[in-house]
């Protein structure tokens, strides 16, 4: 990886971080309603992973997905007017935090019911083999999505009819309060895929890089070969489920560990260690993070609410019928 | 004009589309190697071959959810579940999927998505798989519910259904497969979301659809011979509901009855009555009676079951009932 695709890789996770930080002030102020899921602490995830795909690589993904957004190149302004329910959001303001999508971008949403989106995923792969294409369709979902019967009819459909599917688990340990060995008959999820005789592999998503290196065998390996495969990787939320969560469910002390873990912490020694970037060069970026996002704030808060007639389009496609 | 069965009208109606268009493809359970559990896709297996009539596991959220997904990405999927109560295993997909996706995201995609599903009682095959739970999906918006009651219909709507750009759920009925009826040969489209006058009458309206219609169109056959004239309209789409011929025919007739399988409580007649009485107060002449299931799981034994299920005479004395 060439030292410009490594920036943009420390830009979009540092985006990802102060915009949530924002994010989560705004919804204190109420100005963001119903539930919203940071990422904070997983963004090497979907920034190493979304850095290895194609353009032509569908991506889609749970309710935590504003990091997700910006890693397709979804606007900060569009992602932050989306949550404020904007009409100049990518969902006009219908979808709010759990559903941001811009299938121009290829990212396919944000779904909010845990493990709905798998057969969906699964079905996007069924589309392109159906157009003969080889497009990678990258399903995220976390440790929680794998126990409900969609994972398994999915993972086993996708394995049967030879889709091209990177199945992404992030395994933040946690679904919800609950951890993954409280609901989760074996805690190392990859062992999932063993079952449905599927190639898999476990990296550590606190490094960006690493998160890179295995999204792109994995990728590489799904392009020649036709077969999904699934990705764990292992990953720790530094806030709590949702807005609100008073975290009763675990200990200050392995929190304070974890963010002794700060994949941005991380990343950011490796691009001095490897001379690629000086503290002040990452510096400016973050001074640069840090307008685009209270521009992004500006230009949310200025946009106008949906129309009250938008109440009644996107129903049908075939004509605006009730 | 052939005379040909329902289940070759269905059959007719999806080859002309697959023919028509490469990007309609079919898949559910048995649909392939087996020819369809009620024999509609006889011989498709055969002449399209694994990739456009695909056998899927027993798994209805896998199918409901790839043929989604594959509509989302531009392909024209018809899923078919074995019978529509597995439509409760993969709810969520009908529900929460479909019915929403559109909307959810702004627009942004189509989800050209036909589910067939066979429904209906009568054929002693217990509570679970004798269901008739047609205004449960008619609840939702964002999806189209179509149920036809003729083989023309049938034809007819099947084939706009599969051009449509919307998620829409077409209902057969397990017993209506070898219903015969003269249908048009060639290109024949009936538009979604427009009932119809199945029988002209001056007496009283009928109003309903599917295995109701069958059963109307004999009551209605019994009720001549007394002197009586009712006019049936068919509502063939629950969802958009057109309620212009219904409330055309009420106007002239001041006298209705509501023909459903399902049961009565919060069913279709339920809503059909309600946007009479809403939106033609004025016409009524007698309260507007529903004829449908009794408040009961099916059971096996043939003779209960019949005694459930709406029959002819339930809607000869219902006629009568509302001409006092």
């Amino acid at each position: 990886m060439d030292k410009e695709n490594l920036l943009q890789m420390y830009y979009e996770m540092v985006l990802i971080r102060r915009l949530e930080e924002r994010g989560a002030e705004l919804y204190q102020q109420g100005k963001i309603g119903g539930f919203m899921h940071l990422y904070i602490g997983q963004e090497a995830v979907s920034t190493g992973l979304i850095a290895a795909r194609e353009p032509r690589d569908r991506v889609i993904t749970a309710y935590r997905d504003h990091g997700v957004a910006l890693n397709c190149g979804i606007s900060a302004n569009e992602v932050m007017a989306e949550l404020l329910g904007k009409a100049t959001g990518m969902s006009k303001g219908k979808g709010g935090s759990m559903h941001m999508a811009d299938t121009s971008k290829n990212m396919w949403g944000g779904h909010a019911i845990v493990g709905g989106h798998l057969p969906i995923a699964a079905g996007f792969a069924l589309g392109d083999q159906y157009a003969g294409n080889d497009n990678i369709t990258i399903c995220m979902f976390g440790d929680g999505a794998t126990n409900i019967g969609y994972f398994h009819e999915a993972l086993n459909l996708s394995k049967t009819w030879n889709l091209r599917v990177l199945w992404v688990c992030e395994n933040n340990q946690y679904g919800m309060g609950t951890a993954v060995d409280r609901a989760s008959a074996v805690s190392e999820i990859r062992q999932k895929a063993e079952g449905y005789g599927m190639m898999n592999s476990r990296v550590d998503g606190m490094d960006v890089v690493k998160v890179h290196e295995a999204a792109s065998e994995a990728l590489k390996y799904i392009r020649t070969e036709g077969k999904p495969f699934l990705l764990e990787i292992m990953t720790y939320r530094f806030r709590g489920h949702s807005m609100g969560d008073p975290e009763r469910y675990r200990q200050q002390e392995e929190v304070k560990k974890w963010q002794e873990n700060d994949p941005i912490g991380i990343f950011r020694n490796y691009l001095a260690a490897q001379k690629i970037a000086a503290g002040n060069d990452l510096d400016g970026i973050d001074a640069q993070v840090e307008i685009e996002v209270q521009k992004a704030v500006e230009f949310a808060e200025a946009s106008p609410e949906p129309a009250l007639a938008d109440l009644y389009t996107d129903i049908y496609a075939d004509a605006d019928i009730r | 004009m052939a005379r040909i069965t329902m289940r070759e009208a269905i059959s007719q109606a999806l080859m002309e589309e697959m023919d028509r268009d490469p990007a309609v493809f079919i898949l559910g359970e048995e649909v392939g190697v087996w020819g369809g559990t009620y024999a509609v896709t006889k011989g498709f297996y055969d002449k399209y071959g694994a990739e456009r009539v695909k056998d899927t596991p027993i798994a209805e959220n896998a199918i409901l959810g790839a043929a989604i997904g594959a509509a989302m990405v531009g392909q024209r999927p018809i899923a078919e579940l074995m019978t529509i109560n597995f439509a409760f295993s993969a709810m969520d997909y009908i529900v929460n999927q479909a019915a929403k996706l559109r909307y959810m995201f702004g627009g942004q995609f189509m989800l050209p998505l036909v589910i067939r599903a066979v429904g209906g009682g009568g054929r002693q095959l217990g509570a679970t798989h004798s269901q008739t739970p047609d205004a449960i999906f008619a609840h939702f918006p964002g999806l189209k519910v179509v149920s036809p009651g003729t083989p023309a219909d049938a034809k007819g709507l099947l084939k706009s259904a599969i051009r449509s750009n919307d998620p829409i759920l077409f209902i057969e009925h397990a017993t209506m497969y070898q219903v015969r009826g003269e249908v048009p040969d060639g290109e024949f489209l009936i538009p979604i979301g427009k009932s119809t006058i199945q029988r002209p009458g001056k007496d009283l309206t009928i109003v309903t659809y599917c295995k109701g219609l069958e059963l109307s169109m004999k009551a209605a056959e019994e009720l001549a011979k007394e002197g009586i004239e009712a006019e049936i309209v068919d509502l063939r789409t629950l969802r958009p509901l057109d309620m212009e011929p219904v409330l055309e025919s009420f106007k002239k007739t001041n006298r209705a009855i509501v023909v459903e399988e399902g049961w009565k409580s919060y069913g279709v007649g339920s809503e059909i009555v309600s946007r009479i009485y809403e939106e033609a107060f004025d016409y009524v002449d007698a309260p507007i009676l529903r004829v449908a299931q009794k408040e009961v799981p099916l059971p096996y034994n043939r003779t209960l079951e019949q005694a459930a299920l709406p029959q002819v005479p339930d809607i000869v004395a219902a006629a009568k009932e509302v001409l006092k």
